[in-house]
Parts: structure tokens; sequence; C-alpha cells
């Protein structure tokens, strides 16, 4: 059901890992959690952002959610149809609703997180709590 | 991202609890109950009542029974607006006051005879309301709450005259805006008031628990045709906020007077003595230092509740309550702002978590319903 080629955090964001580039978005199952979403917002390009700091924040109808990043890194690329279009999110968030684009700083981070089988066993495991 | 779940424990449910969960809703914590906030989305759900109808669930809310010789007399001490004005099946919206010119609550009173009356009070404060309007009781009438006896739902939106048609024997078209009757829907007894908080045409029906998925089912099949959809929460609130109507707990609080929160027309201060009403006259008179205004966002954010307002760069008010407007296609909130600053057109500025974000006043209400 989950991208197997993604990498996921704890904290509902996904990562596609590229040579030094990694691609950042949330998953299915957070967007599932904020309902209609509505509003993002994200650094520009050229900025910093750190592993399990945030770095923007994705909106509903009725609440504020902040992105964390898996990674550290430099933003080479933000997604302008998700900020003009941020349903999107609600429809294909691992694919055209990407959020940032980011070079790596050290490609050793990911090594913590979740393969796809692993967050699908996370979700559930969190359902049943 | 952090994604939170509502605590369970020790909320109240109205009768319709297993039908919600059933339809998929998302259920929240709202002033002691667990209700919908949401069914196939807050948007979709807006969208529906303002271009078709809705039917919520609005339970929770509470009902008080003042009865006796001396009951109008009763209500005019503890309420701001004119009760005398009422006729046999008719309501008012008013204010239950403190000595301060603030409200208690804000609610709706149905006159069903002289000496008998019905208050439809917020979920948060039945028991407030209830408690404050037996200490005052030192009249001739009999106060009592009767919220258990009562679920109550909401039919609205455009068509839900045309939908209520099907289910209903009463006169719909002779039923007036805050007009109520006896009525049978869905083969149920109980009183069917024209009355709403959503700024759409639509219908109230008060009736007894026991009925409660009778009458839910029968509406949602009569109104498929039409479109009609389940409705929570979430979409009542943004809906009450394009119709600029106000919310206790945000708009509405001990500290605020019925003159700063633009409710002068629910201040009847000539129909005699009633709690608060020295204050209001003094305010009604001098002005009053704050005002409650009505924002757009010009520049990309939403202002949300609780966030600081800035004027010249100044914290000069907060944001009351503050969303998305999905029909408008906006992001608009109220505010309250000292006086000499509430003019329509004036550009101000809303803190939106450390950055200053420009806002524009507006004229209220942000939505008003085709004639």
């Amino acid at each position: 059901m989950y991208p197997q080629e993604l990498l996921y955090t704890k904290e509902h964001e996904w990562i596609r890992v590229d040579e030094s580039i990694g691609t950042i978005g949330i998953t299915d199952h957070a967007q599932k959690e904020l309902g209609d979403i509505v509003f993002v917002e994200l650094p520009k390009a050229g900025d910093h952002v750190a592993a399990n700091e945030s770095f923007g924040t994705v909106e509903s109808v009725k609440a504020v959610s902040e992105i964390y990043s898996p990674v550290t890194g430099e933003v080479t690329a933000i997604n302008a149809k998700v900020q003009s279009s941020p349903e999107i999110l609600n429809t294909d968030p691992h694919g055209d609703a990407w959020l940032i684009r980011v070079r790596l700083t050290d490609r050793r981070e990911i090594e913590s997180l979740m393969t796809a089988d692993d967050y699908e066993a996370y979700i559930q495991e969190k359902k049943s709590e | 991202m952090l994604l939170s779940t509502p605590a369970e424990v020790g909320l109240k449910r109205t009768a319709l609890h297993a039908v919600h969960k059933a339809a998929g809703a998302r259920l929240v914590e709202f002033g002691g109950w667990e209700m919908p906030v949401e069914y196939a989305g807050i948007t979709q759900e807006h969208l529906a009542v303002r271009t078709r109808a809705g039917l919520f669930d609005v339970s929770h809310m509470g009902e008080i029974e003042v009865r006796g010789r001396e009951a109008l007399a009763l209500l005019q001490y503890v309420t701001s607006n004119d009760v005398a004005r009422l006729k046999d099946f008719q309501a008012q919206y008013t204010a239950l006051m403190y000595l301060q010119g603030s409200a208690v609550d804000d609610c709706l009173v149905h006159r069903l005879a002289e000496n008998h009356y019905l208050l439809c009070v917020n979920a948060a404060n039945t028991d407030k309301d209830f408690d404050w309007i037996v200490r005052h009781n030192t009249f001739d009438a009999q106060v009592r709450n009767v919220s258990s006896e009562y679920s109550q739902l909401a039919l609205q939106g455009p068509k839900s005259e045309e939908i209520l048609a099907k289910v209903s024997k009463a006169d719909l078209p002779r039923l007036r805006y805050y007009w109520f009757c006896r009525a049978t829907c869905c083969g149920v007894e109980g009183l069917l008031a024209r009355t709403g908080y959503t700024g759409e045409d639509g219908f109230e029906f008060y009736f007894p628990p026991s009925e409660s998925e009778r009458v839910w089912n029968a509406m949602l099949e009569a109104g498929k045709p039409e479109g009609l959809m389940p409705v929570g929460l979430g979409a009542r609130n943004t809906l009450r906020l394009e119709a600029a109507y106000p919310l206790y707990g945000h708009e509405l609080d001990e500290q605020t007077t019925l003159l700063e929160a633009n409710l002068s027309w629910i201040c009847k201060l000539q129909k005699g003595e009633f709690l608060g009403r020295d204050i209001l006259l003094k305010q009604h008179q001098e002005g009053t230092k704050k005002k409650l205004v009505g924002f757009e966002m010009t520049e990309r954010g939403i202002g949300r509740d609780g966030y600081n307002v800035l004027i010249d760069g100044k914290v000069v008010g907060k944001v009351t309550s503050g969303s998305p407007a999905p029909f408008l296609g906006k992001n608009i909130g109220l505010a309250y702002v000292p006086t000499e600053f509430a003019q329509v057109g004036r550009e101000i500025q809303i803190d939106i978590r450390g950055k200053a974000v420009t806002a524009r006043l507006v004229n209220l209400p942000f939505y008003k319903r085709p004639k």
C-alpha cells in the first residue's frame, strides 16, 4: 500500500532519496488525519533544514500541523503546485504533492528511517493503542 | 508532523453517537460532549449547506423550560431582548446577562404561551445557565433543565423546505423565520422552528431522544434526491463564521459587553430593568472602548483563533474566530480592536506564529444568503 521506494518517519513524513537529493512529503495516513488541506507553508530554495526539526506547516480547515524534516541539508526546490493547490495533498500525497527537495548533508541519516512495511506496521500499532 | 487524537473518557454522547460512528464521522470533544466534527469533509459539508442542504445533530445543545405566572417577568429580568414582544410560537435571539453587561450565554427564547417558555442554550453552558436563572428566580415561576428530554436536529440550506415537505405535513410556507410550531416530522411529534446558525434558510426540530435514529435516517433518506448530507461541527463553525454569528467563548464571554460585540440589536434598553442594563446604558451613551470587527487576509496565511492583531506594529487585540471560509474562498476572521481603529478598509496585521501577515477590515456579515 505504501510505496516501497520511499522511507518513512514516525511523524508521518516520507523521503525518496536519489543520489544526494531527497524529495520529502507527508504520508497518506497524515493527509487522512488532517482532513481537507487548505494551506501549506514551505521554506525557500536555499534555506537550511535540519533532521527532526520543523521546516514548515500543513494546515487543514481546523488545525495547523508542523512538518519535520527527516534529513539535514539545503533546500534545492519547493513544489509550487502544492503551494497554490494544497488540496492535492489529499489526493496524491506520495507523488504530485511532494513538498521540498533537499541536498543531503549526511546520507547516513536515512539509515534510521522506516521502510514501507515498517511504517505500515507502525501505523497499525498506533491505531490499536 | 504531530497528529493528536481526542480523549474519550467521561464525555457525554447524543442518542445518535452509534449512527455517527457507523457513518465514519471523525469525533471530537466539544463542550463536554463527543461530537462529529466532520463526515465526508468540512469543505464538502459546508458547500452542501450553501447550495443544497445539510443535516446536523445538535442534540448536545441544552433546553431550559420556564413556566408560571411570572415566567415573563423572570425572563425579562435575566435577558437583554424584549421577551414581551413575543407572540405564541414566536422565538427571539437574546443573551442571558451578567450585571457587568456581558453575557452568561447567548440563546434562543421560544414562547409557547404567556406563562410558558423554552430556551435553547449552548451545550457548554447548560448547567451554568440553569443555575443562573434559578439563582435570580425571585418570581412566581418554575425553572427546569429539560435537556435530557430533547434531541435536536438542524436541517439547513436552500433545499431544506423542499426536503422537509416530504416528511412533514406542517404548513412550511407559512412558517416564517423565527417562528415555530408543533409538528410531526418523520412520524415523530416535536417542535419545529424556522431558526438556524448557518445563515441559510432552515429548520430546527426538537423531539424525544428515543426517536433520534428514526428521524435522522428518515430525513437523510428523504433528502437523498436533493443531495442532503450529514454535516458536523467543523462546517457548523465555518458556516456561522461566514454569517458572522458569534460563538460563546470566542466573541462572547464574561468580560465582553453586548455593545462591544455588535449586539445592540438584542439589547432593548427601554423594556425596563434587566441585569446589566446600567452598564449597557452607559456604553450606549458614551461609546465602547473596543469593538468587534471582521477581517479578511490579504496576504497568504490563515489568521486563527487567539492570534494577535497588530496595528502600526503594536498588538491591539486578538482574533476571536479565524478560519478559511469554504464558500467565499477567502481566509476570514473576527477580532476585537480598540474602537478608534474599527474602520472598514483599515489595514491590519495578524501575528501568524511569529510572522506579521496583512489583512483588511471588512463589512459584516461576510456572507448573506441571496434573497
